[in-house]
């Protein structure tokens, strides 16, 4: 009993010892892991919540409904309504042409896609100050014909689907990519019309995906500061979104408003990270699903 | 065979599909992009030089890229050791750790600007305490830095991940049977296999932060020539109407950003090659 004991002891202890570290080293770097995380990731999160109940609940509820708390909240909303639907038939057209067919120039279209990720928020800002503003390219036109662009909500949302542009067509291209075209093709011989396909085929096929890709846009979407700050025009119950509010009223030293109306964009983007969290975990069942099928390992 | 644009394909709806990408992407992107680099092609290259060169649009570009290189560099190391634990060891709250690691690409960058500087101040959480050493962090380029800590934080993390994962254990296992110690293992067998993932984190994060606006103008007390950025320059003269100055700057900000997108395309390609060879 003793001897056998021994001898599994003595089996598995090397082995378990190759591929891992010892548990006081595990227990030491989880603890660093967790500090790091700690002082730059939970605190600020803890922060938020902290400082905007810090004068008790009656002030915490009155910077909510607040007119121009309220007001920032319909824009925001308004913001998010129309630029993650635009950006999602652009996500969808960009990744059927860029996963479903091979032509030149294919690597280029999407680096170009990407684009708006390695601009600068301000300068997305800028250029359509330079295209729409008074001294801009349209401006005059603009004028004669009595629309404002800049330091008004159009020129909000065209900044918010700037800086959200690449995020659908970005999780959709790969997948799509990794599926094929055996499907569509055998839904076409089949004697389906095209939309036919997209409609039964396809979308089903990326509808996680897709989604995934709408909960990303709209966090930004929702949260975008730099660039909408910089047409704007920081005007009080008319172009002022839900992060411009919070920048007003931090200004102003009325920090538990800042950080009630900056709880609600917190609470928000936890919201878009369970949801995420739970597609992930969607997708990862469907997969070994598909795997089981087939009858391949994982 | 003959050259041709685009191989044959029975799927219907490429000129269409092609057609809205490419006109959408002209409306949105392309064509205001284009508009910051005409702008500045009407300076001559003496003005052109003289605004992007002034002391302190120089000591704006110091500031930010060396903040975003302090940041990206202590986010390569951690987010490294981030990565490495959520993937090979299992405690309590991983799961939940793992979600909330992208709470940076979601949480709006003013929450986390105010949040930070609450934090940082001399009378916050942590700033107390560094006060007592004698350090000050909120309104000051340290501050920058941990601004962009915090919203950089996710892309090593992201990209080293799924390396770390798909690691086979029967290499690190045949080394250890060679006689190599963990740390050799760690630096001979899994550094090389994860370095293109690394090194595309850290562009990643670099890239990121030297665009970065909304969380670092509440920290950093915003001094001309100590703590302003690049991007809090452009609004500066945006605000006073000097257009063409923002534009000049704006177009520097551009082209380097360009050119590290380029960088990012090729290095994710090597690391592409590597990861299915």
């Amino acid at each position: 009993m003793a001897f056998t004991r021994f001898l599994t002891a003595s089996q598995t202890a090397p082995i378990r010892r190759t591929t891992t570290e010892s548990p006081a080293i595990r227990r030491l770097f989880i603890g660093m892991a967790l500090l790091f995380l700690t002082l730059f990731l939970f605190f600020p999160l803890a922060a938020v919540f902290y400082e905007a109940l810090r004068k008790g609940l009656g002030v915490y509820f009155a910077a909510i409904v607040d007119p121009d708390a309220l007001a920032a909240i319909r824009l925001t909303l308004l913001c998010a309504a129309i630029a993650v639907p635009l950006n999602m038939v652009f996500g969808v057209a960009a990744a059927w042409a860029i996963a479903k067919f091979e032509f030149v120039g294919k690597s280029v279209l999407i680096t170009l896609i990407d684009l708006p990720f390695a601009v600068s928020p301000v300068i997305a800002g800028l250029i359509y100050v330079l295209m729409f503003g008074a001294q801009g390219w349209l401006g005059p036109w603009l004028v004669a014909h009595d629309i404002k662009i800049i330091f008004a909500v159009p020129g909000i949302v065209l900044a918010t689907v700037f800086v959200t542009f690449p995020f659908i067509a970005r999780e959709l291209i790969p997948l799509m990519q990794e599926q094929g075209v055996e499907e569509e093709e055998a839904a076409l011989v089949m004697g389906a019309s095209g939309w036919q396909t997209f409609w039964r085929i396809t979308l089903p096929n990326i509808k996680w995906g897709l989604l995934y890709g709408v909960v990303l846009c709209t966090a930004r979407a929702m949260g975008e500061f730099g660039a909408v700050s910089v047409v704007s025009g920081h005007i009080r119950g008319l172009t002022n979104t839900l992060p411009l509010q919070v920048e007003i009223l931090y200004n102003e030293y009325n920090f538990a408003a800042a950080f009630a109306v900056a709880s609600l964009l917190t609470l928000l983007a936890v919201v878009m990270l369970a949801i995420k969290s739970v597609i992930e975990w969607q997708t990862r069942k469907a997969r070994l699903a598909a795997l089981a099928i087939r009858g391949e390992p994982e | 065979m003959p050259f041709r644009l685009k191989q044959r394909n029975v799927l219907p709806g490429f000129n269409l599909a092609m057609g809205y990408t490419l006109l959408y992407m002209c409306l949105i992107v392309l064509i205001p992009l284009s508009a910051a680099f005409i702008k500045t092609a009407g300076l001559s290259w003496a003005d052109f030089w003289s605004i992007v060169t002034a002391p302190r649009v120089l000591a704006s570009y110091r500031l930010t890229f060396g903040a975003s290189l302090i940041a990206a560099l202590i986010n390569t190391s951690a987010g490294l050791f981030i990565a490495w634990v959520l993937v090979r060891y299992s405690f309590p709250g991983k799961r939940l750790i793992d979600a909330l690691v992208d709470l940076p690409f979601a949480l709006p960058t003013a929450v986390a600007g105010i949040a930070l500087t609450a934090l940082y101040a001399g009378n916050g959480w942590i700033g107390s305490y560094l006060a007592l050493l004698g350090i000050k962090v909120a309104f000051t380029p340290l501050g920058i830095v941990v601004a962009l800590i915090f919203i950089s934080m996710p892309f090593v993390i992201r990209t080293v991940q799924p390396v770390l994962e798909d690691l086979e254990p029967e290499v690190e296992e045949a080394a250890a049977c060679l006689g190599a110690t963990r740390w050799q293992t760690f630096r001979r067998i899994i550094l090389p296999a994860i370095r293109p993932a690394l090194l595309t984190g850290f562009t990643l994060a670099f890239a990121r932060s030297i665009g970065e606006y909304g969380s670092v103008i509440f920290i950093a007390g915003n001094l001309p020539m100590v703590s302003e950025i690049t991007p809090l320059l452009i609004v500066t003269k945006l605000e006073q109407y000097d257009y063409r100055g923002a534009t000049a700057i704006a177009v520097v900000m551009l082209v380097i950003s360009f050119l590290l997108l380029l960088l990012i395309n090729l290095l994710q390609r090597w690391s592409h090659q590597r990861y299915t060879t």
